[in-house]
């Protein structure tokens, strides 16, 4: 008798198309995957751990390191749930140019989206082409803060510097000239048949199981969820920003891509109305923590539950925990941050809730009964950054 | 086969037959060089070509606008390591790359490349030599995927045989038509009959045998967009993932030569060889200066910028995919095309 | 449906479970017993005008003589369909460190669960897949307890795994090209 054996193989943790460590078993019969089993954690550098035992502004550079395709929104996100949590009021000016900056970051993290789902299917081009937009990106975040992609600028409560008339001027013409650069990509691939071949059809998830498996972000949107929390729970200057939320209807590689690439111009138009809109005033605000808030010993915030804090390294004492969870539409999903806070200035917990390891483990439901060539588009598609679901 | 043609050259004279020796090998080697500059130049052709598609330069450094890269690949290759893995079957592992790149090099045997100059003159069997020697190599690719004894190589080499077989056939059925309108599968007589038309190419009458040759010289060769066992996010790198330094430039370049073989096929099947249309000559009658090897190297020339064009344009095809369209379009389609060819030539 | 009424609706209809509601700013925290905490989740995601169709976040808390119960494991919900939040919390206690895995309601528990594990040694009874995540499979502790120390002196001796990447090295060394 013959005896049937799934040959199983390791993709990863170095494997070109796993976009950093992710680390794939696939048990195959012949083309066909039969079991896929994800292995994640080899980029783990125990952020929570680290955020725990720094100060809340000393914390805040960790979070360049989580997604750091798109630093800035990890940043802002942080930002946001620490001033929500210490009741802190970004000023208006601050808010807009966090919201101009967090849809930057949505444009630059999708055109690598986008480089790499493009190269892993094999089209080469697309690439290289948005490569030399993100540039762009890059340099604009050069322009306000002198780093390109771990960046820090924003701060808890505002920003760390103020936009200038050059600042503005380089985006006005990006985001006049994108549109027709998000143009060229689709010329490549849009309406391409083998690109279509690879996509329609490909890696379905209902709306249902989609929910149901904790998806955000474009990944959910594309199975037809209009779930945004930009829109659901708006914080920085959304609330005041008119846009649509793009969802597919196919809930397939395909429909998703849709939906990155309608964001490109929900975001453009974002970022329009924000330039036209941005008020004028401080950017920090003046009950900003400084950045060496002292371990123990942070600003007393007015009329703030946390009141008078003692010093020392550990309040031994039984105090009311204040518990917060912040969420914020991150490129790839919702990024919430959990905060427990004993009155120190410390975070007695702090946890990160990355869209990208919720997407990770999506993996073996998407892949299973699918071919290899398509385990790679739904590594594609589900737009994971190692650094963030490792953390 | 025409033995007493094939063997034709051994003279009854001594110093006649070790003349025509030496002038035998001098073209072999002259060709084989040629061909292998050919290879050479063509990784750097490719690399410009698809650098400035893709709004970068290419190689600039080696050389002005690094036209001594492909010498500084060809230095670093040679001296690289050459690991063989433990665990693999040593002797095929050794013996793979050369079974591909010999099968795709004594190819070259069959090219006319200009008026009169081919090395196996009057071969009558041209283009079956030539689908011979092209099978030939997948066993080179095969046998790379097997003795690598690594799971991706292995795949690749399955993909490898899978897709080699499946298009062959479709890559020979599209000729059949040619070997009907020229009654012949010696090259250089394909060539002359073309000239017998005043329109001087096949390309002409058989356009969609034309496009179906294409395709399947892309699949044949591995190109993109049926690189699959190749297929670098999928498979790593396919069959020769563990391959290295002097070994995997042997299958590098099989590769481009089989892509050079593929596009003379072409040439001459399609696009009448070192001739220019009768028409066009009649215009044009000072054409006539310009040697035929110019045309040639033309025409191969523009058929692999197609190659490297549709290697940065399109995205690569998924196995199944890749089996329907092989299987269930273009296989019917030559079928097709041989019947109608054959009913016309028939009829006229 | 605001997160004080949902709270409100939870502990009327389990009231002996419910030990404790806290509110920061918007939020509400709803402390409850581990025992019933399936009962209580399918409850939740399955009762029409709740709907908690979405977990967002599921993760552990180390209390370490900050509280009675060492551990709390937090479940962040959220309902699309109502667009309404509330967070339910479950204490558990260092000596009997286990609670019902919540994966059959939420698939997307599955790897939230194997993390909080894989940080706090809190085991989900019922988990499909139950083991480490993060950290690799031999490691020793749970890194984000409080007792676990940020930095280690006991240096490579830290992680069993090194000394063998250590002598891997050390045997690989008559390769090295000089």
């Amino acid at each position: 008798m013959l005896k049937k054996k799934e040959l199983s193989i390791n993709m990863g943790p170095q494997h070109p198309a796993t976009h950093g460590v992710l680390r794939l078993v696939l048990e195959l019969d012949g083309e066909t995957v039969v079991k896929c089993t994800p292995h994640v954690g080899y980029l783990h550098r125990g952020t929570e751990k680290l955020g725990e035992n720094r100060t809340y502004p000393m914390a805040l550079p960790l979070t360049d390191r989580l997604d750091y395709v798109s630093s800035m929104s990890n940043n802002i996100g942080y930002c946001v749930a620490v001033e929500r949590l210490l009741g802190i009021e970004a000023p208006a000016r601050a808010k807009y140019i966090r919201t101009i900056m967090a849809e930057l970051t949505r444009i630059a993290n999708h055109i690598v989206w986008i480089a790499t789902h493009a190269l892993d299917i094999g089209a080469m081009t697309v690439f290289l082409y948005s490569m030399r937009d993100r540039e762009w990106i890059l340099d604009l975040y050069e322009m306000v803060c002198g780093a390109r992609l771990t960046v820090t600028y924003p701060r808890i409560g505002g920003v760390r510097c103020d936009i200038d008339q050059e600042f503005m001027d380089s985006c006005y013409k990006f985001i006049e000239d994108f549109p027709k650069r998000i143009e060229e990509y689709e010329t490549l691939i849009d309406q391409n048949r083998i690109w279509l071949q690879r996509t329609v059809g490909v890696g379905i998830i209902s709306a249902a199981d989609a929910i149901n498996w904790g998806l955000t972000g474009p990944t959910l949107r594309g199975s037809g969820v209009a779930y945004d929390v930009r829109k659901a729970a708006p914080y920085d200057a959304y609330d005041q920003i008119d846009f649509e939320v793009p969802v597919g209807k196919n809930c397939d590689v395909y429909d998703r891509y849709r939906c990155r690439m309608d964001e490109f111009r929900q975001s453009i138009s974002i970022i329009k109305q924000c330039l036209d809109k941005l008020p004028d005033g401080l950017v920090l605000a003046s009950e900003a923590p400084p950045y060496d808030m002292p371990i123990g010993k942070p600003r007393v915030m007015p009329g703030h539950p946390m009141g008078e804090i003692l010093p020392g390294e550990l309040v031994e004492e039984k105090v009311p925990f204040d518990e917060l969870y912040s969420a914020t539409e991150v490129p790839k999903g919702e990024l919430g941050f959990y905060f427990v806070n004993d009155g120190t200035a410390r975070p007695y917990r702090m946890r990160i809730r990355a869209p990208s390891f919720v997407h990770a483990s999506v993996l073996p439901k998407l892949c299973e009964g699918s071919l290899v060539a398509d385990v790679i588009a739904n590594i594609g598609t589900i737009d994971i950054v190692l650094g963030e679901c490792d953390r | 086969m025409d033995i007493s043609s094939f063997y034709g050259f051994l003279g009854t004279d001594t110093t006649d037959f070790i003349l025509r020796m030496i002038i035998m090998v001098a073209k072999i080697a002259v060709v084989i060089v040629i061909a292998l500059l050919h290879v050479a130049y063509s990784t750097w052709f490719e690399r410009k070509i698809i650098g400035h598609m893709q709004i970068r330069l290419g190689p600039m450094r080696v050389g002005y606008h690094g036209l001594l890269q492909p010498f500084a690949d060809f230095v670093k290759l040679f001296f690289k390591e050459d690991i063989i893995p433990s665990s693999g079957d040593r002797p095929v592992f050794q013996l793979a790359p050369m079974i591909a790149l010999f099968a795709t090099i004594s190819s070259l045997a069959v090219i006319p490349f200009f008026n009169d100059f081919v090395i196996a003159k009057n071969m009558n069997v041209g283009l079956l030599y030539l689908f011979a020697m092209s099978s030939l190599s997948a066993y080179g690719i095969i046998l790379a995927g097997w003795s690598s004894n690594s799971k991706y190589a292995f795949l690749g080499g399955l993909r490898s045989s899978a897709q080699v077989i499946s298009y062959e056939i479709a890559l020979a059925l599209s000729l059949v038509g040619i070997m009907v309108l020229s009654g012949s599968l010696n090259l250089v007589e394909i060539i002359e009959a073309q000239q017998k038309h005043w329109y001087g190419m096949y390309v002409v009458v058989q356009f969609p045998a034309y496009i179906l040759f294409l395709i399947c010289a892309f699949a044949e060769t591995n190109r993109t967009p049926f690189d699959l066992p190749e297929a670098e996010s999928e498979l790593v790198a396919g069959y020769f993932v563990e391959y290295s330094g002097m070994r995997f430039s042997l299958f590098f370049m099989a590769e481009y030569i089989a892509m050079i073989i593929m596009s003379c096929i072409a040439v001459t099947c399609f696009w009448g060889g070192w001739t220019l249309p009768p028409v066009v000559m009649k215009a044009l009658p000072f054409l006539a200066v310009v040697p035929g090897l110019v045309w040639f190297l033309l025409k191969v020339y523009c058929h692999l910028f197609l190659f490297y064009w549709v290697r940065a344009t399109v995205p690569r095809f998924r196995y199944d995919h890749l089996m329907s369209l092989g299987w269930k379009v273009l296989i019917p389609l030559a079928l097709a095309n041989i019947v109608i060819t054959s009913i016309v030539k028939f009829l006229f | 449906m605001t997160p004080r009424a949902i709270a409100e609706l939870i502990q009327s209809k389990f009231k002996p479970e419910v030990a404790e509601i806290t509110e920061f700013g918007d939020q509400v925290s709803v402390l409850v017993n581990k025992t019933r905490i399936l009962e209580i989740m399918s409850f939740l995601r399955n009762s029409s005008e709740l709907y908690f169709d979405y977990l967002t976040d599921l993760c552990g808390v180390d209390y370490q003589g900050r509280k009675n119960e060492r551990f709390e494991v937090v479940y962040h919900l959220r309902s699309i369909l109502h667009n309404h939040c509330i967070r339910i919390k479950a204490a558990i206690p260092e000596k009997d460190c286990k609670i019902d895995s919540v994966v059959r309601i939420w698939a997307g528990a599955n790897w939230h669960e194997r993390e909080c594990f894989d940080m706090y040694g809190i085991s989900f009874t019922g988990h499909p897949d139950f083991r480490r995540i993060l950290m690799p499979d031999d490691w020793e502790g749970h890194p984000l307890r409080k007792d676990y120390p940020l930095k280690s002196d006991l240096g490579e001796a830290e992680w069993k795994g090194f000394k063998e990447v250590l002598e891997t090295v050390e045997r690989n060394k008559k390769y090295e090209v000089r």
